[in-house]
């Protein structure tokens, strides 16, 4: 069955986007992440335009995040004060983004950005946490203690910078600045890249801040959650490229993707989680990787300027 | 069919009807409209025509040959090369094509190089590499531009945007011919020219325009004019929507 998207101007096989929407929802869900960098490329594959993409994939991204948020709040496991700082965080990286995006499309190498930045950051990211996880398994399978626990008054020095602040729920006590810092950072790639930046900020708050997993996952949410309603509303009103009925397909699968995905995400332990989280990072860091490294079989592209409706 | 048949006498009759002097040609359109609605997946629309002869005209040794060309909507294409750089692949050059029609297509009733020689295709702007060059200009200014125009155009055969079809146009009688255009769901809304001409011994003899245009219909055009037209409204619906969507998902699964 096909219906026409009357914003990215084609036709397009509703059970396939349903499918792959379902495939990234379940994913979202298990990790708590937006799911947003699986799915624009996806969506990209398709022929559909990437202004369209990345602008409708914020719809989808807000609309699954809710969901999340939702479930988390209920269980208590979303920390507000602690979202609250990113976002105010994430309004200020976004602003700095958009700035250094439109200077790159100026200089004509937006594209190569994007992909350097994908190759760079999924394989240093994927890799850090793969090399963690498989640390830790190792570890656990010798008899040793899985994870080097916190000791009570021992902290990294980030943490004791000035403006500490008590965030109950996630069972810290911690500096500002280096909260508001990464919040920044992901404000900024995401912005630049086009993804909500869950898949940076939970590993960070896991590793930085040595935050509980569930509370990482569902405040993480919350910051996208914010983000992406903001972008959704931002696209729809200076480039016209958001595409309602693709969004709409979107959540329907994503929707329900995640909700299957948050259910297995709590018979997961958190080295299997870790592990997981990790070779996906870097099964999309390769995929970028092959684009820039092996001969092109077209050398030529030619880029379709969004029509003039 | 029988909107065929009509169709067919209305051509014969308009033929006769002209007081011509040696070939004209004579066309009309199955349809001037393409409608998108939301099960949209593409259209045929078939052009058709007639040579017209008077008495007086002589009988000519050589065949009539019919080539149709198909513009759509023109836009400015750019068109990017991947060179190796160090270990990498990326787009190092770029070339514009202002004024590219974003659909193309050629039909005749027998491959062009068969009616006509490569330097004569070139003046008369046949084929798919020729169509949109300017009439004055002699070929491409380099080698390299002819390469990304090659490129251009391989790139937009794949997407089923341009095509040329060598035996395309079909002659029904001697003089009553039939063209198909398939316009691909990927076709951009627009105005579409069409131009035919008669040529014999690679002669051009007679030519003659018509149109046709792709518009979106129903709900596909009140969409696509709420996100133009009320940008903000649309970006709340959106997004308020997509909210509803994930806290629907929540109360509809929820078991605790």
């Amino acid at each position: 069955m096909q219906i026409y998207l009357p914003i990215a101007e084609l036709p397009i096989s509703v059970l396939m986007v349903l499918g792959l929407s379902g495939a990234v929802g379940f994913i979202s869900g298990l990790f708590g992440v937006g799911g947003g960098f699986l799915l624009t490329p996806l969506l990209i594959f398709l022929d559909i335009p990437p202004a369209v993409a990345v602008a409708t994939v914020a719809a989808q991204v807000a609309g699954s995040s809710m969901t999340g948020v939702l479930t988390y709040w209920r269980r208590k496991a979303l920390d507000l004060k602690l979202g609250g700082v990113l976002v105010s965080g994430g309004i200020l990286g976004t602003l700095l983004g958009v700035l250094f995006f439109n200077s790159m499309r100026r200089l004509g190498q937006l594209e190569l950005v994007i992909t350097l930045s994908y190759v760079t950051l999924f394989s240093i990211i994927g890799g850090l946490m793969l090399y963690d996880a498989v640390r830790a398994m190792l570890r656990a399978r010798s008899g040793k203690p899985a994870r080097l626990r916190r000791r009570a008054g021992t902290h990294p020095w980030w943490m004791g910078l000035p403006w500490r602040v008590r965030f109950h729920r996630s069972q810290l006590y911690c500096s500002i600045i280096p909260i508001a810092g990464i919040a920044i950072v992901i404000g900024f790639i995401g912005a630049v890249l086009g993804v909500g930046g869950g898949f940076i900020l939970v590993p960070g708050l896991i590793y930085f801040f040595r935050i509980p997993t569930a509370v990482v996952v569902g405040t993480s949410l919350f910051q996208i959650l914010m983000t992406m309603t903001g972008a959704t509303v931002l696209h729809a009103l200076t480039n016209q490229s958001v595409d309602i009925i693709l969004a709409i397909l979107l959540l329907i699968g994503g929707v329900i993707g995640a909700q299957f995905g948050g259910r297995a995400a709590r018979n997961l332990n958190v080295e299997s989680f870790r592990l997981l989280l990790a070779l996906l990072i870097l099964s999309v860091g390769l995929r970028f990787a092959v684009e820039l490294f092996i001969r092109p079989n077209e050398p030529f592209s030619v880029v379709l300027p969004e029509s003039a409706r | 069919m029988k909107r065929l048949t009509a169709l067919l006498a209305f051509i014969m009759l308009a033929g006769s009807a002209m007081g011509a002097r040696a070939e004209t040609l004579i066309a009309a359109m199955s349809s001037h409209q393409i409608q998108i609605n939301s099960n949209y997946t593409g259209s045929q629309l078939t052009v058709f025509g007639v040579v017209e002869r008077d008495g007086r005209t002589a009988g000519r040794g050589d065949p009539y040959d019919i080539i149709v060309t198909v513009r759509g909507p023109k836009r400015m294409l750019l068109v990017r090369e991947k060179e190796r750089l160090g270990p990498i692949w990326i787009n190092r050059t770029q070339r514009r094509f202002p004024d590219s029609s974003v659909f193309l297509s050629v039909s005749s009733n027998r491959p062009i190089n068969e009616i006509m020689s490569e330097e004569m295709a070139r003046r008369e702007r046949i084929g798919l590499a020729n169509a949109d060059r300017p009439a004055e200009s002699w070929g491409d200014f380099d080698v390299s531009t002819a390469r990304f125009r090659e490129g251009m155009i391989r790139i937009l055969e794949g997407k089923g945007l341009y095509s040329h079809d060598g035996r395309g146009v079909t002659f029904l009688s001697n003089t009553l011919f039939s063209a198909p255009i398939e316009v691909p769901a990927t076709a951009p809304t627009g105005s579409y020219a069409i131009d035919l001409v008669l040529y014999s011994g690679g002669v051009p003899l007679a030519r003659q325009t018509t149109n046709f245009e792709v518009i979106k219909t129903g709900i596909e055009q009140r969409l696509a004019s709420g996100a133009y037209d009320l940008p903000l409204l649309y970006g709340l619906a959106t997004v308020l929507l997509a909210l509803f969507f994930g806290w629907g998902a929540s109360v509809v699964f929820r078991r605790d």
